[in-house]
């Protein structure tokens, strides 16, 4: 604890109130017992989770970003929930990662990916929560000279009934952060929940309605410059040369500057200015050995992958599957395929940094604030008690802003290290945004399915061809799997958060491992996007082969997983499948097991001139074990399938010249309110050891369900993505 | 030149052919007004010019000399929240929020030509782009508003 730095960035940034203030954490060494630590204000800290101020307001420490998923709402409701505080009165506090470091990762890991926020840490924040309340209550007691068991606490005032006694927790909140913490520290059980489980709303919904929320796009700094840049538009290229002389003289332009071996960066006055030359700025790149790669290049590959002879092998049962197929009454086979795609959040990607000899600091948008730690201390050059991370709000995340090789975090700060002592924002343009991506990754799926006479399933080959994420981002993943991406078989993994959810006979689901030059990403919902249209829709072909009813022949296969079979019940009795639908209306659905939940969708769509296509309702039912804020979740399942609809319908990132086609918004669309189904949202969380996601799961069970709606309104099957290419269009 | 933001007057140098959106964001200071991408495709940057909805990302500045231009952080009466504002609260629709800004502002822009609008009249004039996927509540939010005095 002596080795506390000091946190000096107070004096110097001014916008840290506004994006939800850090800590400035000091140091105060009482007579006795142990140390207090102090929040920026000088209130204690009673636990690493809570600060209780003298006017008996609390702040909830968060350390997982908030990027519109309602995570710091929701894990604040669960600290407070414990902690017995006046919920009207709770606000955050994001503590750093160079604080987390100093303190030996006290508040454990930053990373929001995954649908990870609040399930990973729900346990201890909650012990967070519970100990200060413990450690508030046994301070009132000491005062009264009573036993703690004696007195309650409820929203923030601790009573003793028997004298009828009772105060504050901004009142012992001095005399309780001296107590030691308790080791032993009982839960509640959920069903006595009172603020967590509940439809509260959002914390930070007021500055984002006035336009006062700051994102990273928008901070502010003395002295402050702004830098626009442009990446080699090949993946892999480097620059050759570029001639800043032809645009040092334009308009507020302050310095051009070579970014690492691929990007040239204009910082001027404005980030128009420096955007505006540096469209001006002559560049020659050495576009290297992908300068001729295109998207058919890319789909031959992955077409190889189908029949080749290695693959890893992600889940298998029973016996031989391919003599199994050889010998099945019937046999079903085809093809499917999925592109790249572009996260396109609305905030396109930009960081702060102010680089001196003595300090690099980032301030800026993340969803791994110690990814992007470590990559400051990286590129800065400085020991790890001289750089911190600043996080603030996101606009939009969907794995974009987990961290990467080579991204505008490690840019910005090789950008401000040309500029010691001026901090400098790097914004990217959203043509930039949309040419350095962390592409959703390419994939080909074959699935061959052998019937028996009677029509059961009784052998399925998955063949997934195509890109490995981790292979890219996690090479150390892969090496200790032997080669093999688990995560490429999310949704229809042998085990796990991401477990197929039907037991088939003879199975076999494989992966020819096809990586390409275009870099992969954490697209919200990750590989289960194109496994959940992989799977689903195929169990919609075979289920007709069998001359069987979609959902029944599904129900056959799934009495081992009945956690999906309610799921997929749920939305079936709520969209009326065992009725007809109305005239001119079709059905569809689908299911998935998925980062520890359980989701199914079934949709109503109608088609006109066989290629416009209305949804007009998708039920879809979510089984996370637990719901924190069912209203939040409400949100989160409408909105996952916006984002999924707009990549079944309109966009995919074709390559030409090694390089991304799409520039911006009107050739890579997103949809608009016309186009949103009515989304009606079960939430039937049944408990147990385990907590779900949220943020992705549903996202994957719109497509499907949407595709085998569509078959049965035209006969047509679609297998590849997006639909535009195809001609249809959602309305 | 001369720029007229929420009732105020600006002194501004700036290149005649600067958008809007970077005068207001850059110049002016006032950044709830966002850049999405450029091209008026997201309409993350609408603001009112005379009372009607502009992507401020496609205007250069130059036009909007002597416009009365409103932004999101001049919509509110002093402290009253503007009855879109309030829906919004109300309903809890922002998610990431970084688009709302200009949802907003196009959703007022309706409700003064158009104070009741129907659905289909809603789907006509807002074509906003969420990535967050609020419209649902957006909708309801917009309808909300409507009822309101």
């Amino acid at each position: 604890m002596t080795a506390m730095p000091k946190f000096t960035r107070r004096t110097f940034l001014i916008s840290s109130a506004a994006v939800g203030g850090g800590l400035a954490l000091g140091l105060r060494l009482p007579p006795f017992g142990p140390a207090v630590v102090r929040a920026a204000d000088g209130s204690p800290e009673i636990t690493i989770w809570v600060v209780i101020r003298p006017d008996n307001s609390t702040a909830i420490r968060v350390v997982r970003a908030e990027m519109g998923q309602g995570t710091i709402t929701g894990l604040a409701q669960l600290v407070a929930e414990e902690l017995e505080c006046d919920w009207s009165r709770v606000s955050i506090e994001y503590p750093t990662p160079g604080e987390s470091v100093a303190r030996k990762r006290a508040w454990g890991e930053f990373s929001t990916g995954g649908s990870r926020g609040i399930r990973q840490s729900n346990e201890y924040v909650r012990k967070g929560g519970a100990a200060a309340r413990m450690m508030l209550v046994q301070a009132a007691a000491n005062e009264w000279k009573v036993p703690a068991s004696e007195c309650t606490a409820a929203n923030s005032v601790i009573t003793h009934k028997a004298s009828g006694r009772k105060t504050t927790y901004g009142k012992v909140a001095e005399a309780a952060a001296r107590l030691e913490q308790p080791k032993d520290v009982p839960l509640k059980d959920p069903k006595t929940w009172k603020i967590a489980g509940k439809p509260l709303k959002r914390l930070d919904t007021a500055k984002k309605v006035n336009g006062t929320m700051i994102y990273g796009m928008d901070l502010k700094m003395p002295g402050m410059l702004n830098a626009a840049i442009k990446d080699c538009p090949v993946f892999g290229g480097k620059v050759k040369s570029f001639d800043a002389a032809r645009v040092s003289g334009m308009r507020g332009v302050k310095k051009v500057v070579q970014v690492g071996d691929s990007g040239v960066a204009v910082i001027a006055d404005t980030w128009w200015n420096a955007k505006t030359a540096l469209e001006a700025l002559p560049v020659v790149w050495d576009e290297g050995p992908n300068a001729k790669i295109s998207s058919a290049d890319i789909a031959e590959v992955l077409k190889a992958g189908l029949d080749a002879e290695q693959a890893f092998v992600g889940n298998q049962a029973g016996g031989d599957v391919k003599a199994a197929l050889a010998g099945a009454a019937k046999k079903v086979e085809a093809v499917y395929s999925y592109p790249f795609q572009n996260h396109a959040c609305m905030e396109p990607m930009n960081a702060t940094v102010r680089w001196t000899p003595e300090r690099c600091e980032m301030w800026g948008p993340t969803q791994n604030g110690e990814g992007a730690f470590a990559q400051v201390l990286a590129a800065s050059g400085l020991t790890s008690d001289k750089v911190d991370v600043h996080n603030v709000m996101l606009g939009g995340g969907f794995g974009r802003r987990g961290t990467y090789p080579d991204d505008y975090v490690g840019q910005a700060v090789l950008i401000a290290k040309q500029m010691p002592g001026t901090p400098v924002k790097l914004i990217w343009s959203r043509e930039e945004d949309m040419a350095h991506g962390k592409y959703h990754p390419v994939m080909q799926c074959k699935l061959v399915g052998g019937l028996d006479a009677s029509g059961n399933l009784t052998a399925l080959h998955m063949r997934l061809s195509g890109q490995s994420i981790l292979a890219s981002v996690r090479p150390e993943v892969i090496q200790a799997q032997k080669g093999r991406d688990p995560l490429s078989f999310q949704g229809v993994f042998e085990s796990g958060e991401h477990s197929f959810s039907y037991t088939v006979p003879n199975l076999l689901i494989d992966h020819a491992m096809r990586n390409t030059h275009v870099p992969p990403g954490f697209w919200r919902g990750v590989n289960v996007n194109q496994n959940a249209v992989f799977i689903e829709c195929f169990m919609d072909e075979l289920a007709e082969a069998a001359g069987q009813d979609a959902l029944e022949f599904r129900r056959k296969l799934m009495a081992k997983h009945p956690r999906n079979l309610g799921v997929l019940n749920a939305v079936a009795e709520r969209i009326g499948w065992s009725k007809p639908a109305p005239s001119g209306v079709y059905r569809g659905l689908a299911h998935l097991h998925c980062f520890d939940s359980f989701v199914a969708a079934a949709c109503e769509i109608s088609v006109k001139d066989g290629n416009k296509v209305k949804v007009h309702r998708i039920v879809a039912a979510t089984d996370p074990g637990y719901a924190v804020n069912p209203a939040q979740i409400e949100r989160q399942v409408a909105g996952s399938f916006v984002y999924g609809l707009s990549a079944l319908f309109m966009q995919e990132c074709t390559v030409k010249d090694g390089r991304i086609e799409q520039t911006n918004f009107h050739q890579y669309n997103s949809m608009r309110i016309a186009q949103m189904p009515k989304v009606e949202t079960i939430l039937m969380p049944t408990g147990g050891t385990v907590w779900g996601g949220i943020g992705e799961p549903t996202i994957c069970v719109a497509a499907p369900a949407v595709l085998n709606a569509f078959y049965r309104a035209t006969g047509k099957r679609i297998r590849s993505v997006p639909l535009k290419n195809h001609g249809i269009e959602l309305v | 030149m001369r720029l007229t933001i929420n009732g105020k007057s600006h002194e501004v140098d700036v290149d005649p052919t600067t958008p809007l959106l970077w005068v207001i964001r850059e110049q002016v200071g006032l950044t709830g007004t966002k850049y999405g991408c450029g091209v008026a495709q997201c309409g993350a940057c609408t603001v009112h010019v005379n009372g009607l909805p502009v992507r401020s990302c496609q205007l250069p500045v130059s036009a909007a000399g002597g416009a009365r231009i409103t932004t999101i952080e001049g919509l509110a009466s002093g402290k009253t929240l503007h009855k879109v504002q309030k829906a919004w609260i109300d309903n809890d629709v922002p998610q990431c929020g970084y688009c709302q800004s200009g949802m907003i502002m196009a959703v007022a822009a309706l409700l003064k030509t158009n104070p009741k609008p129907s659905d289909a009249d809603i789907d006509s004039a807002i074509t906003n782009i969420c990535r967050c996927g609020t419209f649902q509540q957006v909708r309801e939010a917009i309808h909300a508003a409507a009822k309101a005095a």
